[in-house]
């Protein structure tokens, strides 16, 4: 291993990136994953509740149920985002630069 | 009637090749007939032309930027994360998506929108796990970073298979569906529309590279999120922009009624449907075109931001491929102002509702209906060009992926084991390139009559089922090791074809046997699960002193992954 490489090992400030970086990954994946399976696993049993109209109208449950699948996994993209680029590149910056 | 059904087979099809929007089992015998050429649709020729005229002088200045293997491959590593996130939805969003989808609204309604959250939601995962660490470890392919710190030759070779067979899975989807589109779009003869197909992504590729592909699928994305945009708009300008007086008309004139309102037949196994859900979510991950996308941003930090963008474009895309669809339900199935049917073969008999089956040309005729009902000939010109278009750009993304494969995984690391120069490995990715064409051409022809619809489901299967448990674990797991990567990537990719071909799908279908041997239609659940384990169960039986190596190796690798140290920067200029 490089010297730059060894240095980075042993600081700190990396063991507390992966650790941030990953837990908030993977919670990010699992969100993402059960909400997609939730919406599937409603459609396959779920059914008569998918199909319940809003108030009065025609618009049922299943069109904002279905639309925030959509939309959440924009927004999950956008939080992960918004965080790497702030607080985990700047973590990121500072390691590479004592690692020199 | 007759006429209906054949033009409803080749253009389900031709939707289900060119973006596997469609599932399989809904158009399992859907390609089936041949197509009726339609009459000459000049002003869609003259759009497509100004548009293939002004994508050969991207080619043409591309070419010229075009000098080294990292430019060829990877653009020169210049691309910024917002054009980067056009080009991968570019990538994502082919005339199938489009026809496709609002086909299926337009014949199911609700049905619509689960096909397009499957499609979606991959993308997160995509980012959450692989995007950043894929830019800092690789180079040009995703072979690069599942060999990083394996033996080369057998890891590149199994990842060149999957590439290849993704690519070419997809690729005779796509040639066919392109064929029998054309031919309905603009009454070009087939072969006609093939060969022009063909050899514009030779031309594309090879004189272009990565920059002139990456700027042809921006630039067809524009068009093709213009294009959904206006459309959407103007159907819900008709309603004041109320979704519900919307809904409320379409539920009045779709046969079906409230029907449409809520989920139908479409899912009903849950076995299948996580089966789908699985190979749709990890096939996305594992496509050879997409990820090669990721090379070509700066960093890590604008791989991050391309996928942030390409998810925003496509879930919009899928919004408004539902809305148009809801669109052609109420241009298709109620009367116009003169209370006819332009869009039906026969109108309806007083006090009866419209047969949805009755569109001309078929369901996934649904939404070019609709541009020609909000738009007029000029706009219906103009989106049949885009659907052209879109086949031709996500065509020439799998040739580059397909060629890279051929000459930077096979050629120089396993057939030269690093010894070529650059100079070489370019020319044998233009040679492939060529090559790629011309065998898309002859098997685009020679598949004109088959069944083709299962080869894009059979391509996710394999990207998730091979290609992407190698990539993932080699990325997380430091105890894999070479035997572990090569016989479980290996057992994925063996089962996923062995699964899918004794499947409905092929087994009952196409090879017309009366009952299927294995009863899913969609293997994922199966062969991504068996790859995974395979890996696991090969790698920590593995105690040579080579895999001990490779353990060891790992944290070196783990620390560039995490934090781009010693990643591949942007070419100089």
């Amino acid at each position: 291993m490089s010297q730059s490489a060894q240095r980075i090992v042993n600081n700190p400030k990396f063991q507390e990136l992966v650790a941030k970086r990953s837990a908030f990954a993977w919670t990010l994946s699992i969100a993402m994953l059960v909400i997609y399976f939730g919406f599937i696993l409603l459609v396959a049993f779920g059914k008569s509740f998918l199909g319940t109209p809003i108030g009065s109208g025609v618009t049922t449950w299943g069109i904002p149920v279905g639309v925030f699948t959509i939309v959440s996994a924009f927004i999950l993209t956008g939080i992960y985002v918004h965080r790497a680029n702030g607080e985990f590149d700047e973590l990121n910056r500072q390691i590479l630069e004592e690692s020199k | 009637m007759r006429a209906t059904t054949r033009f409803a087979a080749p253009v389900a099809a031709a939707a289900a090749a060119a973006g596997a929007l469609v599932p399989t089992t809904v158009l399992a015998d859907a390609i089936g007939g041949a197509v009726q050429k339609q009459a000459t649709n000049w002003s869609a020729i003259l759009m497509f032309m100004a548009f293939v005229l002004f994508t050969l002088g991207i080619t043409y200045w591309a070419a010229r930027r075009t000098k080294s293997a990292k430019d060829f491959y990877a653009a020169g590593g210049g691309i910024t994360g917002f054009q980067n996130g056009l080009a991968i939805a570019g990538d994502y969003m082919s005339a199938a998506s489009f026809l496709g989808i609002a086909g299926l609204v337009y014949a199911s309604g609700f049905d619509g929108l689960i096909y397009s959250v499957g499609w979606l939601v991959g993308w997160p995962i995509v980012l959450f796990l692989v995007a950043e660490r894929l830019r800092n470890l690789g180079k040009y392919t995703f072979a690069d970073v599942a060999s990083y710190r394996f033996q080369q030759t057998p890891i590149r070779s199994l990842s060149a298979c999957g590439s290849l067979a993704t690519v070419t899975f997809y690729l005779i989807a796509q040639m066919v569906g392109a064929g029998k589109l054309i031919q309905l779009l603009f009454g070009l003869d087939y072969m006609v529309a093939v060969i022009i197909v063909g050899v514009l992504m030779i031309g594309y590729v090879t004189f272009g590279g990565m920059l002139a592909t990456t700027w042809v699928q921006i630039i067809k994305a524009v068009m093709l999120l213009s294009g959904a945009s206006f459309m959407a708009f103007m159907i819900l300008a008709k309603f004041g922009f109320s979704p519900e007086a919307m809904f409320k008309a379409a539920v009045e004139a779709h046969p079906k009624g409230l029907a449409i309102m809520s989920p139908g037949a479409l899912v009903t196994d849950p076995i299948s449907a996580i089966s789908l859900g699985m190979a749709l979510m990890f096939g996305t991950a594992g496509l050879p075109h997409i990820l090669m996308r990721f090379f070509t941003v700066a960093d890590a930090k604008e791989a991050r931001k391309s996928v942030f963008y390409a998810t925003g474009f496509i879930g919009y895309f899928y919004i408004l491929t539902f809305i148009i669809g809801f669109g052609a339900i109420l241009m298709i199935l109620a009367p116009d102002a003169t209370g006819a049917y332009p869009f039906l073969t026969a109108a309806p008999a007083a006090g009866a509702k419209a047969v949805i089956a009755n569109v001309i040309g078929g369901t996934n005729m649904a939404a070019i209906h609709t541009a020609h009902a909000v738009g007029g000939d000029l706009f219906y010109g103009f989106i049949s060009a885009v659907a052209f278009a879109t086949i031709l750009a996500v065509v020439a993304g799998l040739t580059l992926a397909g060629a890279s494969a051929v000459s930077h995984d096979l050629y120089a690391s396993v057939f030269a084991k690093g010894r070529a120069n650059e100079a070489d490995e370019i020319r044998v990715s233009k040679i492939t390139t060529v090559v790629i064409g011309i065998l898309s051409i002859v098997l685009g022809i020679a598949f004109e009559n088959q069944n083709v619809a299962f080869m894009v489901g059979l391509a996710f299967v394999i990207a998730a089922s091979a290609n992407f448990p190698i990539l993932l674990m080699s990325m997380f797991w430091g105890k894999m090791t070479t035997r572990g990567a090569v016989l479980g990537g290996g057992l994925g990719l063996i089962s996923a074809i062995v699964l899918l071909v004794l499947g409905p799908t092929v087994w009952k279908a196409v090879l017309g046997n009366p009952a299927a041997i294995f009863p899913y239609d969609n293997p994922g659940l199966f062969s991504i699960t068996l790859s995974f384990v395979g890996i696991w169960f090969f790698s920590i039986t593995d105690n040579s002193a080579q895999a001990q190596k490779e353990r060891k190796d790992f944290e070196a690798q783990y620390i560039r992954s995490q934090t781009g140290l010693g990643a591949e920067g942007a070419s100089a200029h």
